[in-house]
């Protein structure tokens, strides 16, 4: 078979190389090229300082990209990832400040309320068979609107102090949000690459049918996933509450936008079977860095949705276009 | 000795019946042909074998033991093993991930992490497998989805294969085979019974059937209407089974040509 290694000159030796870590090639080139232009157009693109920033605007929507990663890798879809996570965000600040309860009960009520969310998608995907397209854009809608009932549509000022130091913390200079989120990352890789759970969500995604042949109970699979995702959503809204210190009920707004995006320059497939947390991080990194260089070179946040909107569907031609090329249907 | 006997197996869709309760049983090492026109309910009838599909009524008994309650992991796990005429492979997962889908064998990563799925010796023992077989793969590392219809079907039996099942199910394994390709297929059906495996195999290619099987059911309108010993058959007789009667002499005629 002739090397069809697309754009440029990888041959499929190198090719492998890099994927055995489970990532693809040219989302890494793409994060380097995007860093240095940006440190080329911009004299503040460099330093210690932007980029523990890029790291901490990535840590919200790099937990909720390895939540896509792990729904979308098994065939299915979470687009209530955003709402969720502001759901998430209100009932923790709701808990901690409203009911004036100790602050590992915020904590709790955020992951709490996320994968309660991500359970009843979950039991309505696998019983109901309404399709999770469906499913969680309904759930986008009721959870944002629980948001802003539970809140009376105000935002709820006050954390304790450690809660906020969940947010705002800087142990050895690091903020914790950043280090939660490195953590919870090298987790889910591991968890997606090397257990049987990881295989079977990817397999379950490339074809139900193989999965459910092979033995694996497809459904509770899908009901785990989907309580996973809530679940990690809830972990993003409590980052996201602690670091601007309130229960917002817009927080997340169109969050889920950005971190499918994230997820699929990473490498996942759209469709499922494929995808990886290392891969989904530089997507990620990919999304924080455009949207920080955007920021240094002053450009309107209202460009910067529409760039985002056209990463995605750029990425998803790529990805389409190289699947095409690869495999026999 | 029965391995497997199916008895007044009944399966429905909604208002359609497909299967009217069928009798079916199968001897270890024995090779039993499967046969009937399109719509006869043969891989529903497997799939309640394999337990894809759970039989509305019957009873099935693997060596004597009741298995209608069992998933099908569990099945599987008892030996019953089916390579589907879709081959149900994940194609953009490689050949090692696919044999072992569903029983990855597992191992402590650093001494103390469990549950870390041991991919080095799935892929040792997946090569193994493929050589086994005697087949040719370009790479055991890459998406089996990139693989010829041949190569793709070897990891299917591979699958099936390396678990050492009592009961193997397959479903027109050789309807997209090149002709030696098939030949190989049968063969591996003859060095499966010479190990004891029983084999229940689905072809509308009479003459493989005829070639390879010691019986043949044949499943007309959800039911087993003949149960015929190959040895003492010929095209005629399980082409007017199939038929039922009429038009016989023209479709045995045709059969016998092809």
């Amino acid at each position: 078979m002739a090397a069809t290694a697309p754009p440029g000159a990888w041959s499929r030796a190198q090719r492998t190389a890099v994927e055995r870590f489970h990532v693809r090639l040219e989302s890494l080139v793409v994060l380097l090229a995007l860093a240095a232009a940006m440190s080329i157009l911009s004299p503040f693109f460099l330093s210690v300082s932007n980029f523990l920033n890029i790291l901490l605007a990535t840590s919200t929507i790099g937990v909720l990209a390895i939540a896509a990663t792990f729904v979308i890798g098994s065939g299915g879809l979470d687009l209530s990832l955003g709402s969720v996570m502001g759901l998430s965000g209100v009932a923790g600040a709701f808990v901690a400040v409203n009911l004036g309860m100790p602050s590992a009960f915020g904590v709790l009520a955020c992951i709490l309320t996320g994968a309660l969310c991500g359970y009843v998608n979950g039991q309505i995907v696998t019983r109901a068979f309404v399709p999770a397209f469906i499913v969680t854009l309904g759930m986008l809608g009721i959870a944002r609107g629980l948001a802003l009932v539970i809140s009376g549509g105000r935002v709820i000022y006050g954390l304790p102090e450690w809660l906020l130091y969940l947010g705002q913390g800087r142990p050895w200079g690091i903020p914790v949000p950043v280090i939660i989120f490195v953590v919870t990352a090298i987790v889910a890789h591991c968890v997606l690459a090397y257990t049987r759970f990881g295989r079977h969500t990817l397999a379950l995604g490339d074809s139900e049918g193989a999965a459910r042949a092979a033995g694996i109970r497809v459904e509770r699979q899908r009901r785990i996933l989907y309580t996973l995702s809530g679940g990690l959503a809830g972990l993003a809204g409590m980052l996201f509450m602690a670091r601007i210190n309130s229960g917002d009920p817009t927080a997340g707004l169109n969050y889920e936008l950005t971190a499918i995006t994230a997820a699929i320059i990473g490498g996942t497939n759209l469709f499922g079977g494929r995808g990886s947390i290392l891969g989904t991080m530089i997507g990620a990194l990919i999304m924080g860095v455009l949207q920080n260089g955007l920021n240094l070179l002053a450009v309107q946040s209202y460009y910067q949705q529409m760039a985002i909107g056209a990463v995605l569907i750029l990425a998803v031609f790529i990805d389409q276009y190289q699947l095409r090329k690869e495999t026999r249907t | 000795m029965t391995l497997l006997t199916l008895s007044g197996i009944r399966k429905s869709f909604g208002a359609v019946d497909v299967l009217h309760g069928v009798d079916l049983s199968v001897a270890a090492g024995e090779v039993v042909g499967l046969v009937g026109d399109n719509g006869a309910g043969k891989s529903t009838l497997m799939k309640t074998i394999t337990g894809i599909y759970r039989a509305d009524a019957g009873e099935i008994r693997l060596d004597g033991n009741d298995i209608l309650h069992l998933d099908p992991g569990q099945r599987r796990e008892i030996g019953i093993e089916m390579i589907y005429q879709d081959l149900s492979l994940a194609k953009q997962q490689d050949v090692a991930s696919n044999i072992f889908l569903g029983r990855e064998p597992v191992k402590k990563a650093f001494g103390f992490i469990p549950g870390i799925v041991d991919k080095a010796r799935m892929d040792r023992e997946a090569a193994t497998m493929i050589q086994r077989l005697g087949a040719h793969l370009p790479s055991i590392n890459r998406a089996v989805g990139s693989f010829s219809g041949g190569q793709q079907q070897t990891v299917a039996i591979a699958r099936a294969l390396t678990f050492n099942p009592k009961l193997v199910i397959m479903d027109e394994p050789t309807a997209a085979l090149a002709v030696r390709e098939v030949q190989s297929v049968l063969d591996l059906i003859r060095r499966l019974k010479s190990e004891g495996i029983a084999v229940i195999l689905i072809s509308h290619r009479l003459n493989d059937v005829l070639a390879v099987t010691d019986r043949i059911v044949v499943l007309r309108h959800g039911r087993a209407a003949a149960n015929l010993e190959t040895a003492k058959t010929n095209m005629n007789e399980v082409v007017a089974c199939i038929v039922g009667g009429n038009d016989m002499a023209a479709a045995a005629a045709h059969e016998q040509q092809g």
